[in-house]
């Protein structure tokens, strides 16, 4: 069903359809619309799902954490602040291996405040043991998430989908809503195989000395590692019954035979693709989409940049005191292979607009050679005499 | 698909039922662990007999609390009195830790640990999933008075003031215990934990223990107690009631930590017991934010009794001037409640309540 509807909107509705029974949830931009949407629903029977207003994001987490043990399926969004507060109970929900899905309308991190769109969320939480899809547009968000629950479900890992906040979240177009018979098809009852039953009684979440607690962290490793055939699998599946594909663990666009390269996650591949049909003149690139983050896609990745003499990576993060969260690790996954000289940009950080401009001024930085991090767009008089 | 190991411990197999027979074998063992059931003229084992046995047993023995531990012996009482249709969100604490060292748990109940302070949420979310499944399985969420009071109050206060169907059990041993005697918001005035140290500057803990079950009987749930592991049978009655209602319930427990406070383990009951006897841990039941009930002193015991037995007050016993002080600051606390609860009770007691249950060792019934 084709819907003129807000990111938001639309993803609400898009969990709706894959029947969640527990739903917690609390307010942060940009991540607002979408719980404010399911509560609606729930509201208006719509979805007959427990909706629980938490009072903070610790326990929005921690809701979905016990209820997903307790047998029924649990989701959950936030962003920046909420993700952070979130942390403790993100890495425990995936070290014990429970299937939780949760948005991240992805935002900059404080201080100082700012409401606007980065990855800095995120990536701060890339060690949490979460696997981390990204999202390119709002019908990837769309089909990202039915296929989060599935991909969750199947190997027993919480899914994090990452949508970019206002970009995407707060953007109204026309967009492809899956029918309830497609998901229903798609995505089998929840069923968890560790649920917390009085009948067969079992303990999660014991104390694990060290005889134990590096084959746990090696097998969650090991999950992980699965989910890059699993992530490839639910997307084609998902393609063969909606006829619409995300791309799977990485994705090529632009130019495929160019020899220079941008490699990107989230909404500004759309961006850049635009840019390429509004500066014909300007070098062709090959665009590289990393949809998943974690798992980390290391061959993909060097399938996806085989032949290329230069790769920028310009993502909306960054590591202080160390450079390119990704680049080290495109870097890291190309070494060895036929490497190209890599330009490392943090960029869009904060919300500053990232315009179609972007991409000649990108090829121009490439032409003048150069390799290493540096802020794309930075403007140093920008600041007032004493700072912040 | 390889599940990976996740770090849940398989419970034994489920309890027969009560009136069921027990499975296994039933032949002729030998060996003074075995009993005759004359009526059948079988030989049973006894470890099968306890497992029939109708008394449900959630927390099963083989753990590695310290010897006397209050805690144990009121998750003990708790899970007993709750039956086997119950699940557990436990704390971090002394709790989780002593019962389940993995691979192993004593857990005979479906128990799930996450984190120090979001068992109310971890709970409000599997009663939410159950509620959703129509299933009748009671939420009981346990935590310490860390778990509780400081670190995990907003979650429970969240929880609380949702209605959701859960009874939120504090084992309150007045310190942070699993990290080694630190103070928290419940350890008492005066006590001495390893950072409310006394010394020539400070007389232990300067500050006043939080009035927990008022504040959380302050959300108007249908139901708030304290209860103390002397009173046994007070206890599981309210256990029982706090299951019984439809909403949260709270039920706060004091249990002595004979390594916490430096009593001897085989003390842990006559502490408790005088903890409630000198009105510093009244018995209190509190409905609607209402006091319905308290537990009747007859004969209070000075301040003094309770707290020589215990090493963490021990500076308030020496040459100190200050110590007298503040041993009549902690009669004044005792006596506020004894008057503001009116724990002297009125008239005769004719079920003479307080003491109904307190059996010593022999059965000879406590002075
Ligand atoms: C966020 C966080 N902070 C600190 C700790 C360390 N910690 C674990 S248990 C505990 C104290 C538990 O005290 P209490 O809740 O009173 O339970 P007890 O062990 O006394 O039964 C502390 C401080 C932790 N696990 N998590
Ligand atoms: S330290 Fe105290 S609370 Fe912890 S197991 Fe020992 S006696 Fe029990
Ligand atoms: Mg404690």
């Amino acid at each position: 069903m084709r819907l003129a509807l807000e990111g938001s909107q639309a993803l609400a509705r898009a969990v709706a359809l894959c029947r969640p029974q527990v739903v917690a949830a609390y307010p942060i931009t940009p991540q607002t619309h979408i719980v404010e949407n399911i509560a609606k629903l729930v509201a208006d029977g719509r979805l007959d799902c427990d909706f629980v207003s938490v009072e903070s994001e610790h326990s929005a987490a921690s809701v979905a954490l016990g209820a997903a043990c307790a047998g029924s399926r649990a989701y959950t969004a936030s962003s920046s602040q909420g993700i952070l507060l979130m942390s403790e109970v993100l890495f425990d929900i995936s070290g014990l291996r429970v299937p939780v899905v949760m948005t991240c309308a992805n935002r900059a991190v404080s201080g100082p405040l700012s409401i606007w769109n980065d990855h800095q969320d995120a990536m701060a939480l890339r060690d949490s043991g979460w696997i981390q899809l990204y999202c390119a547009d709002n019908q990837e968000a769309i089909d990202t998430t039915v296929q989060a629950f599935r991909i969750a479900e199947s190997l027993e890992l919480p899914v994090m989908v990452c949508v970019d906040g206002f970009a995407l979240t707060h953007t109204l177009e026309g967009l492809t809503l899956p029918s309830q018979e497609q998901v229903d098809a798609f995505l089998p009852a929840y069923a968890f195989s560790r649920g917390l039953d009085s009948s067969q009684p079992i303990s999660i979440g014991t104390l694990v000395s060290p005889d134990h607690f590096t084959e746990v962290r090696a097998s969650h490793h090991n999950a992980l590692l699965e989910a890059l055939v699993e992530i490839p699998a639910v997307d084609a599946l998902w393609q063969q019954m909606s006829g619409r594909g995300c791309g799977g663990l990485v994705e090529v666009r632009g130019d495929p035979e160019a020899r220079v390269g941008i490699l990107t996650l989230g909404s500004v591949l759309g961006t850049l693709e635009d840019a390429m049909d509004e500066y014909p003149d300007a070098p062709r690139a090959r665009l590289i989409k990393l949809r998943a983050f974690r798992p980390f896609p290391v061959e993909a990745l060097r399938q996806a940049c085989a032949g290329l003499e230069a790769l920028i990576v310009f993502e909306r993060a960054f590591s202080p005191g160390g450079g390119g969260i990704v680049a080290a690790e495109v870097q890291a996954a190309l070494y060895g292979h036929a490497m190209p000289r890599v330009l490392s940009y943090a960029a869009g950080l904060g919300g500053r607009d990232i315009g179609l401009d972007a991409y000649p001024r990108l090829m121009q930085a490439l032409e003048a050679g150069g390799e290493g991090f540096r802020f794309f767009d930075l403007k140093p008089d920008a600041l007032p005499e004493g700072g912040f | 698909m390889v599940k990976g190991n996740v770090a849940s411990a398989t419970q034994r197999p489920p309890l027969p039922q009560a009136g069921e027979p027990p499975s296994g074998d039933k032949g002729g063992g030998e060996g003074k662990d075995r009993a005759t059931a004359p009526s059948v003229g079988v030989t049973i084992p006894i470890a099968e007999l306890r497992a029939s046995q109708p008394r449900f047993q959630g927390l099963t023995a083989g753990h590695r609390a310290c010897l006397g531990c209050g805690e144990a012996l009121a998750a003990r009482l708790v899970t007993e009195a709750a039956g086997p249709d119950v699940a557990v969100a436990n704390a971090t604490g002394c709790l989780e830790v002593f019962t389940t060292p993995y691979p192993e748990s004593s857990w005979r109940l479906p128990w799930l640990h996450s984190v120090f302070g979001n068992a109310g949420a971890i709970a409000a979310g599997m009663e939410a999933a159950y509620k959703q499944q129509g299933r009748t399985t009671k939420v009981i969420a346990m935590a310490g008075d860390g778990g509780t009071f400081d670190i995990g109050f907003q979650a429970l206060s969240g929880m609380l003031e949702r209605g959701h169907n859960v009874l939120f059990v504090c084992y309150d041993n007045e310190a942070y215990m699993n990290t080694g005697v630190q103070r928290s918001g419940s350890t008492p005035h005066a006590a001495t934990t390893t950072t409310s140290p006394a010394g020539a500057a400070r007389m232990g803990k300067r500050h006043m223990k939080k009035d927990i079950v008022n504040i959380i009987a302050s959300h108007r749930i249908p139901y708030a107690a304290t209860a103390s592991v002397a009173y046994v049978s007070d206890l599981r009655r309210k256990v029982r009631h706090a299951l019984e209602v439809e909403g949260p319930s709270f039920l706060h427990i004091h249990a002595p930590c004979p390594l916490g406070w430096g009593h001897e383990g085989s003390a842990t009951i006559e502490v408790a017991r005088l903890a409630v006897q000198t009105g510093l841990f009244p018995l209190l039941e509190l409905e609607r934010g209402e006091l319905t009930a308290v537990m009747p002193i007859r004969k209070p015991r000075p301040v003094r009794d309770y707290l020589a037995l215990q090493n963490r007050f021990r500076h308030l016993f020496g040459p100190d001037p200050r110590a007298q002080v503040e041993l009549e600051h902690l009669q004044a606390l005792a006596d506020h409640n004894i008057e503001a609860y009116g724990l002297l009770g009125e008239g005769e007691d004719a079920q003479d309540s307080e003491g109904a249950d307190t059996v010593q060792r022999g059965g000879v019934r406590w002075a």
